[in-house]
């Protein structure tokens, strides 16, 4: 029973996530997780404010369904199939110690941003709202996310994903190299 | 009928991500650490994958199901957007350590905080159609 408790390796995780993306084509749609937050914020009423969220978001109910789906797959696998661990290289979690961040190895997320406690902690709020936020802004913007791009885009060849995907590494290396330090400082 | 189709895709979408631990924040850091093989190669084998079965489908024209175009729409030609999209994006993907799909799954798994990164995304997304004018695109 190791195998469905262990991490599933990459050979196996990227070909399913391909499966993923070809079994949406194949039933018309196209893989694509962010645009789930424009559909929100037009049900939410948002079309009121700006033309971009006055769309007929009926259409876009397939995908909630696919949403619906993910939360569902989220619980099954951390209820049944894991023991919510990830273990990272020793080196990387070493040096996330140095930014106060001691749980890699002993949880799924870390506790010093994730956990109950941290609902109460101001800074660990606003990073979490902050990263969020250009998250979403930063999705639309680029008209996709990894899912969107990444994976859909890139797979299609499209010459703007890849301009994206290189946007996504660019920030994502400028977060960890150059403000890190800053935000975890000890 | 259909409903049901959407519904277990998206269920074993949210186990791949949780098992892939690319729902984890650890794998995302370690990723831009480049402290891992591992994120890259989920991401590097199902796009290779993926452009092959997508220049099959082409090559062979083949069909979604009930004769409709798959959807391969190429995308808008730009770069501002792309690049500055990107880079954003790139910035809360390293600081809140999730992308959309896998913020659903962790809602799902119980991490409450999570929510207030869902919210943040919810903001964003609002904030990009009230200035979505005013920025290069």
């Amino acid at each position: 029973m190791d195998f469905i408790i262990e991490p599933w390796p990459w050979y196996v995780s990227g070909p399913l996530i391909a499966l993923t993306m070809f079994v949406l084509l194949f039933v018309g749609k196209q893989f694509g997780m962010s645009s789930n937050l424009r559909t929100a914020c037009s049900i939410g009423g948002a079309g009121k404010v700006s033309e971009f969220f006055r769309f007929d978001w009926k259409s876009q109910r397939w995908n909630l369904i696919v949403v619906a789906g993910a939360i569902i797959g989220g619980f099954l696998s951390n209820q049944y199939l894991s023991d919510n661990t990830v273990e990272i290289n020793p080196e990387v979690a070493e040096k996330l110690e140095t930014y106060g961040i001691n749980s890699a190895g002993d949880a799924y997320l870390p506790t010093e941003l994730f956990g109950m406690e941290q609902l109460s902690n101001p800074k660990v709020l606003a990073i979490l709202l902050i990263g969020g936020f250009f998250v979403g802004f930063g999705a639309r913007y680029a008209g996709g996310c990894t899912s969107g791009h990444a994976i859909s885009g890139l797979s299609n060849l499209q010459l703007p994903s890849l301009i994206a995907v290189i946007g996504f590494f660019i920030g994502g290396l400028v977060m960890i190299h150059f403000l890190y330090p800053i935000i975890f400082n000890q | 009928m259909k409903s049901i189709v959407y519904l277990i895709i998206g269920i074993f979408f949210g186990i791949v991500m949780y098992k892939s631990e690319a729902a984890s924040w650890f794998r995302i850091y370690e990723m831009f650490e480049f402290g891992s093989f591992h994120m890259y190669g989920i991401i590097g084998s199902a796009l290779v994958l993926g452009v092959i079965g997508i220049f099959f489908i082409k090559k062979f024209n083949i069909k979604a199901i009930g004769g409709q175009d798959m959807s391969l729409a190429p995308k808008d030609k730009s770069i501002a957007r792309y690049l500055f999209g990107g880079i954003l994006f790139g910035l809360g993907w390293a600081l809140a350590g999730a992308c959309p799909g896998p913020m659903y799954v962790l809602a799902g798994a119980g991490f409450l905080p999570i929510l207030v990164v869902i919210g943040g995304a919810l903001l964003g997304t609002f904030v990009y159609g009230v200035l979505k004018s005013k920025l290069p695109h």
